[in-house]
Formats: C-alpha cells, structure tokens, sequence
C-alpha cells in the first residue's frame, strides 16, 4: 500500500466501479468510495468516474450525471489540478461536465462493440501515463455504443496542435472516432478521459494483457512523488 | 363502469364471461366456478387465465417434468426445482443459483424488446433467490442465416441480448446461435442466468406472519404484456390472426439495475422475510404463489399500485407484465427502512398489503371485494393433462435414410461446414455483448465454456455451457437431449472444471399434437436417465410449448445447461493454439458417424439416420481426466469435438491465435474429419508422455495428430487426397466473413462518417 487515496465514483447506473476499485488496489492505491449525491468530496488525491450507463445513459450519454452534487466538487477541485480520469462513461461525463473537449456520439456503425483493441500511448507525460513510454502500443478492452468522439476540424486541428491526443485507436478504429482518437487530456495534463478500459486490462486471468494497470500507478507514481 | 365484485359476482351467476378468449377451455371455466362455488369475477377471471396458461401452469407438462424429482438425491443440491431456481452448493460456503428461461414467441413478435426483457426476466429470477447475479448467456435459433426475415428477427435480437445485460453489468460469457428453416415463423431466445450467494443468503418467495406488509418496488405498472402469457406464449401464431405487438413488454434496464442494487442491500440488511420478482402473470403470480406458498392468507388494496397508466381496470392491473417489479413481504417494524433503501437507489417502493391470518387471497379495489380466492387454486392447482401422445409417423423412414459417408472433395467440405452459417465465426454477435464487466470474466466465447471467477482470494468459480442440438433431438429425442446433456457436461470440462448440476430449457412444438408430445415425453426420459448415469441432480427449468407457424412445429430444441466449480480458476484450460512446436493430440473414439452432423447438413443438405452413438461412461472418464490434467498443468489448449467435428475444433483453435499445424489421421478420412462421435477433445502439450500416461489410466483412447506452428493446418494421411492444405489466411476469411455478409460489416462504416460532420458545440 502506498497510502494514495484514490475516490471511485458511483452513479445510478454505474457498472465498472468495482473493476476501476480493483485496479486502484492493484496498482497499491486505497480505494475510496464515492457517492453521486454527496456534496462534499472527502479527502481523496484523486478521483476515476467508471464505465457504465449512468442514469441509464437518458437525455444523452454523461449529461445527468455531470449534473449531479458531487460532480460540482469534483470539476472545482480538477481545475485546482487534482488527477480525474474517466474512463468509458466517466469519459462522456467530462466532455458533459466541461472538463474535456469534444463529444462522444453513437457508434458509426451504430451496434455496440465489445474487442480488444490496440492503442497507441501519444502522451506518456500525464498524469494518468507517466507509466508509459511515448509511441507504446499497450491491448486494452474497448467496449462502447457511443464512443465514437467527434469533434469540428479546427477542434481537432487545435486539439492536435496542442498534442492533447493521449491514447489513439491502432489496427482499426472499432467506432468511426474523429482521428482514430481513443482518449484526450485537459490542457495541464491532470484530467484524462478515453473510451477503452484500462481498469478491464489489469489480470492476466481475466484480461487481455494487464497494459491498463499503467494507468493506476501512474497516478500514485505522481501522487507519491508531488 | 360498474365493478365486478365478489357480491356481484354471487348475484349474477349467468353473466356472460369471455373466459375462451383469455385462452381458458370449457372444462377449465367449470372448474373454477367449482372451486369457487360461483362465476369468478373479471378480476379473479383474469389471474385465473394467467395462471392456468400453458407457460405458467405447464399443464401439458407436469406429469413428464416429475421424472426429475426422483432422480437420486445430491448433496450439492440445496434448494431444488419448484423455487424460482434451484441453489447448488460450490463450497467454501458459496452458493449458486442458475436457470435458463425462454421468451421465444415475444421475440418473433418485437425482436429487441422480446430478447430484452427475456434477460430481464431470468436475472430477477436469479435475484429473487438472493444471489447477485453474476453472469448471462444466450442459446438462440433463427431460421435460414439468408432468409429476408432473419435479417429483421436476428440482429434485433441480438441487439436486445447485449443491450439488456450490458446495461445491468453483466457480463456474456458464452451461449449458441444456429440457424434451421424450421425456426423461420418461431425462433428461439433462451437466457440463462447465474447469481452466487452465500448459502445463509438463500431467500425464498414465501409469505409468512400475519401482519406483515406486502411491497410492491420498481417500476410502475402499465398496459404492457397484458395477457402476454396467455396470449402469446400458449398459442401457435396464425397469419390470420389479430396483431399482437401490444402484447410484447418494454424493457428498462436500468431501472433493473437500481432494482439490483436495492435488492442486494436489502438482503444484506436482512429486510425480507419472503421475496417473488413479477414476470409472465405479473401480480397475480406474485400475489398467489407468495400466499400459497405461506402458511396464511393476504390482502392487497389494489388502487395502491402505482400505475403508468391511469386507466387500466383492476383486471388489467392484475395482469400486467410491466419489466422490473418486485414483491417483498416485510415485518411492520423493518418497512421503514426498507422504504430508505429504495429511495437511496431511486427505487418507488409502496405498501399494497399485509399478510393474514386466513386462508384466502383477497384484492381489494377502492374498499369493494374483487378477488377472494384459496391462493393454491390459482398458483398450484391447475389443470394437469395427460396429452395423448406416439411416435411420429416419419421417424422410420427418417432414421432409415442413412447418411451419405465418403466426401468427394475434403477441402471443399471443409470450408463448407467451417464457413456455413453455424459453424461460422460469431464474432458479429459476441462483439455486441460485454464480456468484461464486473472483472471475474476467466472465460468466455468462443471457449467451449464460460468461466467465472467467485472469490478473489481463493480463486474459486464456475464454468457454464448451454448446448441444444435440435438434428439430433429430431432424429431420435431421446438420445439427443442426452447428446446434450453430454455436449454441455464435456464443454465444462474442457475448461478443466468438475461438472455439477444441470438445468433446461425444453423449446417444443404445440403439446396439443400427439407426435410433438412424444418428442417431448421422450427428451424429458431422455435427460433424466443421462442426468442419473452421470450422477447429476436438475435444478429446475423452463418448458416452451407451441413453438411452430401454423402445422409445422420446430425440432425437439432441449437447451441443456450444465454448471461446473473450478477449485483454482489459475488453472483453467483455455482453447486455442499459442505457440508453435507443441503436441496435438486426440483423446477419444471416432466412428463413422453422419446421421444429423453438420456435414451431412451443410454438404449433403441430409438430416437422416441415427444421432452418434451416445456413451456416458467414455463422457465421465474424459472429463476426469481432463480435470486432472488441467489440476497438473499438463495441457496447454483444449477444445471440444462436436458439430462439425475435428475439422471445426482444428480450425477455431488454429484460428484463435494465428498458428497452424501439420498433422496427420489414418484411417477413413471423411469419419476422421467430421464425424460427430461422442466424448471427444483436442489438447496440445510440451509433454505428451505425461498426457498419454494419464488418459491411459483413465481409459480414454489417445491419438496423437501432429505438432503446432507455421501458418497453415496442413493434414497429410486423408486417403483421398494424400493431403489438405489450408493456409490460415484462407481459413480466417471463409470463417470470419458469414455473418457480417449476411448482416453487414461494421468495417465498411466505421470511419465512412466525415470528421467533423457532428457538430460539438
């Protein structure tokens, strides 16, 4: 144990809250519960939203629960530079919450995809990839029906330009994403979201590689060196 | 309106009832004013049709389903069939509760919403015994792959499959589609479910002590699935027909997830004394199994149901097969914090009635006396018939027509039955489904066997297969649900797990044609005479009748599932070849088999003769031995012979990870190829001395087939042709590309949509 505390929000509707809890254990974090109706964001040196179908993804996918108490504290304490990352629906409930660029629309395809997929780390410098090395391409679970992330071309021209591009899709886009972009990051590096499942890629037993586990003790790494 | 009371009913006993059209028989009718001593009231009319409906009373079925009660007693068996599913016992203090249900006909009629709430209904099943559910899997059967309505049925079925069960964060883990002309107008959607508990945990649907209180939580009640079980699911569909879309329910998945939720911290704070999840007859199935199955009376003020629609009658309220409901019976003093727990997880949870002293289930509707009925009456006491029944007049000529045996072209085959719509990659499917959740995936499609991990510190799980193989069960029912019962049994063992229980979803034609009542009679036998060789107890099941469009019914389709307990899932066997330079080998007989295999089918277009010869013994030894083998690490890969025999096993596990073999077979190469004989397995080793040891100790035959590597499967040795070459880049695109031609490539749009073209702000 490394004594990081890391919060793992729970949402009506949430569904890999106990695989985001198993990694933060994994990478040696304290898991530390946190409920969408709480106002106060207890003590925590950093917070993952899971995947899941919040609010049973109604209105549109992310929108109820960006709205939620506990969200409040959480986008106030990422623009003071806590670490968030969000991953799957917790990606769509940053763009939703305004803490990250872009949308997450259906899939181009329009069916549901669930394959390992191949994603090339662009960004081995925030504070969720400090694991990785730059131009590394790590197998992660991607599994999503509205994960295709859209933005116009100048957004993503800008997006680009400023090298926010954290994780990008190889050996296929599986969702028709802008730019074969799997995941962003906001301007200081501190929040991250992408649609693939870092937290499903961290056993050898019950994943496809445990490449995702980088994703955990990168932030630890940086929690425990700040 | 005036209301139809129990006083009414008593003044005005010639009234006109439309008992025929709620599916009710003369007979039927007459005996309810007999037990009741007068003409029942809409209301009581209305629970009674539900509950005597084929689907909720299996009244052409009891008398064959009591074979599996006498079957010998196990000790794993800690809640038997009767319940809403049977609890095993998978040690160290865990539980297991696992059942397959079917909602085939809702499924034909509104194919997403039909698979959708199929999932819906068995995972409550599965929480009502106080599991958490852990897992699904999906047995489907459409009709031909090419067939224009199977591109309306499958891809909306599929889609309601993956969209249900990812929604509530269950993962897939594994199941079957195949496809037969003879589902065309009927296909089939069986769910499965499994949920763990601890054995204290186990709860029961059981109203006990007077003056506890009746909930009724989660959704409201709408007009959705009024008469559902009645209408559709016991009655053969007729071109002519009235429309039956409104019959078909409505999912809302999420609304079961919170329902989950709510549930489990319920258990966990021991708020329930008696528990029953509303599916098929909605209330009137809760209310009267609850009651009957308690040791006093109840009552409910119906007008406190929380409605959807403002304008359903009492009867309708009654009938409802509203998705996502439950029925708990609370103490007085435990109703208040059980009402919190709801409102934590969004849940709208209501008081509708108490339990009594009496004998009697009584609805109320705005203070007039609806219903006052014994509750056995409309739970248990339904018809029993004992239908007529004799072995269909073609069943000789049909297993006289024997099954060619010589392939005139082994390569040309081959691709065929790896490349024809069962034997194809179902990665279209799969890929819709969300394996990963929840973490404990081990195993799932396309192994032979879905595995789940249950502890994470004693790496306890289990291993499920569901396996229905109708050509077989058509040419001999008998056999062929014990073919499955064998396919299933075998497919957990691959995975290196010790098989457990068995459950079933016995999908057949209409009970009223004395030909479709033997099949049945005969795959019931059938099960219980293989479950008692392998020593297995049945945890319960499902029975789905009146499968057919018009006069043709569907093949005797029994859906067997089989539940395994892997002691260390670390040393769970996977399919597939890994690396290069290890040993193939083949444990088992092969004998030259074709009557009902797939190559016979997709070659020969034949279905014909006798199924493969079924031998329970050479099971037992194979899965002893392959649980020993996966104990010791002594395997590297394995992989079930069956449909499509040793070509298909070769091809997925060749396939799997890209690495080829070189091989040889001697002996008649058609049989060695595709004959579909019983208790097979491929495995690969690094040491094949340790494996042949083994197998000869457990008397199960060896053969050994070559070694892995290069980038084709190459078999020398077939007489014929002195050797087939098949490059694995061929392979992959004749065994990839089935369904995605028939039901589109997601490759073709992914990226077609210009960036840009949504705008973001």
């Amino acid at each position: 144990m490394t004594g990081v505390r890391i919060g793992v929000v729970t949402f009506p509707g949430s569904l890999d809250d106990v695989d985001a809890a198993r990694a933060v254990r994994l990478a040696g974090g304290e898991v530390v519960p946190l409920w969408h109706a709480d106002a106060e964001l207890p003590a925590v040196d950093a917070v993952v939203l899971p995947g899941g179908f919040s609010y049973g993804d109604y209105l549109r996918a992310g929108a109820i629960a960006a709205r939620q108490p506990l969200m409040r504290a959480v986008v106030d304490r990422a623009r003071a530079g806590m670490p968030v990352l969000g991953i799957c629906n917790g990606f769509q409930v940053l763009c939703e919450a305004g803490l990250l660029p872009g949308a997450l629309t259906r899939n181009s395809h329009l069916h549901f995809r669930n394959r390992d997929q191949a994603l090339l780390v662009e960004r081995a410098d925030t504070a969720w990839t400090s694991s990785y090395d730059q131009g590394q391409t790590i197998v992660v679970p991607v599994k999503n029906g509205e994960g295709r992330y859209v933005g116009s071309d100048a957004d993503l021209d800008r997006l680009e330009g400023e090298g926010r591009v954290v994780v990008r899709y190889a050996g296929g886009n599986p969702n028709g994403s802008s730019r074969d972009i799997a995941g962003v990051t906001s301007a200081d590096g501190r929040v991250v979201g992408l649609m693939p499942h870092p937290e499903h890629a961290v056993e050898e037993l019950t994943g496809p590689s445990v490449d995702g586990l980088g994703f955990f003790t990168s932030v630890l790494q940086g929690a425990l060196s700040a | 309106m005036t209301v139809d009371t129990v006083t009414r009913a008593g003044e005005t006993p010639d009234e006109e009832q439309p008992y025929r059209e709620l599916g009710l028989r003369d007979e039927e009718y007459l005996r309810i004013r007999d037990i009741l001593g007068r003409r029942p009231t809409t209301a009581e009319l209305a629970m009674y049709s539900v509950m005597w409906s084929e689907h909720c009373s299996y009244k052409s079925s009891k008398v064959h389903l009591r074979t599996f009660g006498d079957l010998p007693r196990s000790e794993a068996l800690l809640v038997g069939m009767g319940e809403n599913a049977g609890v095993v016992d998978v040690g160290d203090g865990y539980a297991v509760t696992f059942k397959v249900e079917s909602h085939n006909h809702p499924s034909y009629v509104e194919p997403y919403q039909g698979a959708a709430t199929g999932v819906g209904g068995i995972v409550r099943d599965i929480l009502t015994m106080g599991a958490r559910p852990v897992a699904v899997m999906d047995s489907l059967r459409f009709g031909r792959a090419d067939a224009p309505d199977t591109a309306r049925v499958l891809p909306g079925v599929v889609a309601g499959v993956g969209g249900y069960g990812n929604c509530l964060g269950l993962p897939n883990i594994g199941g079957e589609v195949l496809f037969d002309d003879c589902y065309a107008g009927n296909p089939l959607v069986n769910a499965l479910c499994v949920g763990v508990m601890k054995h204290s945990d186990v709860r029961l649907a059981k109203a006990e002590g007077a003056g506890n209180k009746v909930v009724l939580f989660g959704a409201r009640t709408g007009g959705d699935g009024i008469g559902g079980v009645s209408v559709l699911a016991s009655e053969t569909f007729d071109e002519h027909g009235p429309a039956k879309r409104p019959s078909v329910q409505v999912g809302d998945p999420f609304t079961e997830k919170l329902l989950i939720e709510a549930c489990l911290e319920i258990f966990a704070a021991d708020l329930v004394t008696g528990i029953q999840d509303l599916g098929g007859a909605g209330l009137s199935c809760a209310t009267s199994e609850l009651a009957a199955a308690g040791s006093g009376g109840m009552r409910i003020d119906l007008e406190t149901v929380p409605l959807r629609d403002s304008t359903l009658t009492a009867a309708e309220i009654l009938m409802s097969e509203s998705q996502e409901r439950m029925c708990a019976i609370v103490e007085p003093a435990k109703v208040e914090e059980f009402l919190a727990v709801c409102a934590k997880w969004d849940v709208l949870a209501t008081v509708i009635g108490e339990v009594t002293d009496g004998d009697r289930l009584l609805i109320d509707w705005h203070g007039e006396r609806i219903v006052d009925v014994p509750p056995r009456t409309v739970a248990h006491d339904g018809p029993v018939y004992e239908r007529p029944y004799h072995r269909p007049a073609d069943l000789d000529d049909l297993q006289a027509d024997l099954p060619p045996t010589a392939s005139a072209d082994l390569r040309a085959d081959w691709l065929a039955v790896v490349g024809s719509p069962d034997g194809c990659d179902k990665s279209w499917v799969t890929e819709q489904y969300d394996r990963y959740v929840q973490g404990n995936t081990v195993l799932a499609q396309p192994d032979d066997a879905g595995l789940v991990r249950i502890d994470e510190t004693t790496h306890r799980g289990i291993a499920l297969a569901l396996d229905g193989n109708a050509r077989f069960a058509r040419l001999d029912p008998y056999t062929g649900a014990q073919l499955n019962l064998a396919e299933a049994y075998r497919n957990v063992a691959v995975s290196g797990a010790v098989p457990l229980a068995v459950t079933n979803c016995l999908n057949f034609g209409s009970p009223e044609e004395p030909e479709v009542m033997w099949q049945f009679a005969e795959a019931v036998r059938g099960l219980a005479d293989g479950c008692r060789a392998l020593g297995l107890p049945v945890t319960g099941g499902n029975v789905s009748l009146y499968n057919q469009t018009g006069d043709v019914p569907i093949n005797p389709t029994p859906v067997i599932g089989v539940l395994g307990v892997h002691d260390d899932v670390r040393t769970r066997v996977r399919g597939g070849w890994r690396a290069a330079g290890e040993t193939v080998l083949l444990l088992g007989e092969t004998r030259p088999e074709f009557g009902g295999s797939a190559w016979a089918g997709v070659v020969h277009g034949h279905l014909g003769g006798l199924p493969p010869r079924l031998d329970l013994d050479a099971e037992r030894a194979l899965a002893g031995l392959l649980a020993q083998l996966a104990a010791d690490g002594a395997v590297t890969s394995a992989h079930d012979l069956a449909d499509g025999g040793l070509a298909q096993a070769l091809t997925e596990s060749a396939l799997r990870y890209g690495t080829g073999a070189t091989l040889r077979v001697d002996g008649d190469p058609t049989a060695a190829l595709f004959a579909e004989s019983v208790a097979r397995a491929v495995v690969t080793t690094t040491d094949a001395a340790a494996v042949r040891a083994a197998a000869e100790a457990a008397g199960v035959p060896v053969t050994e087939l070559g070694t892995t590597g290069g980038d084709a499967l190459v078999v020398e040795g077939l007489v014929v042709e002195g050797l087939v070459e098949l490059p694995l880049a061929e392979l992959r695109r004749t065994w990839t590309r089935t369904l995605p031609d028939l039901f589109g490539h997601p490759e073709d749009v992914v990226g077609a949509v210009p960036t840009g073209a949504v705008p973001t702000s």
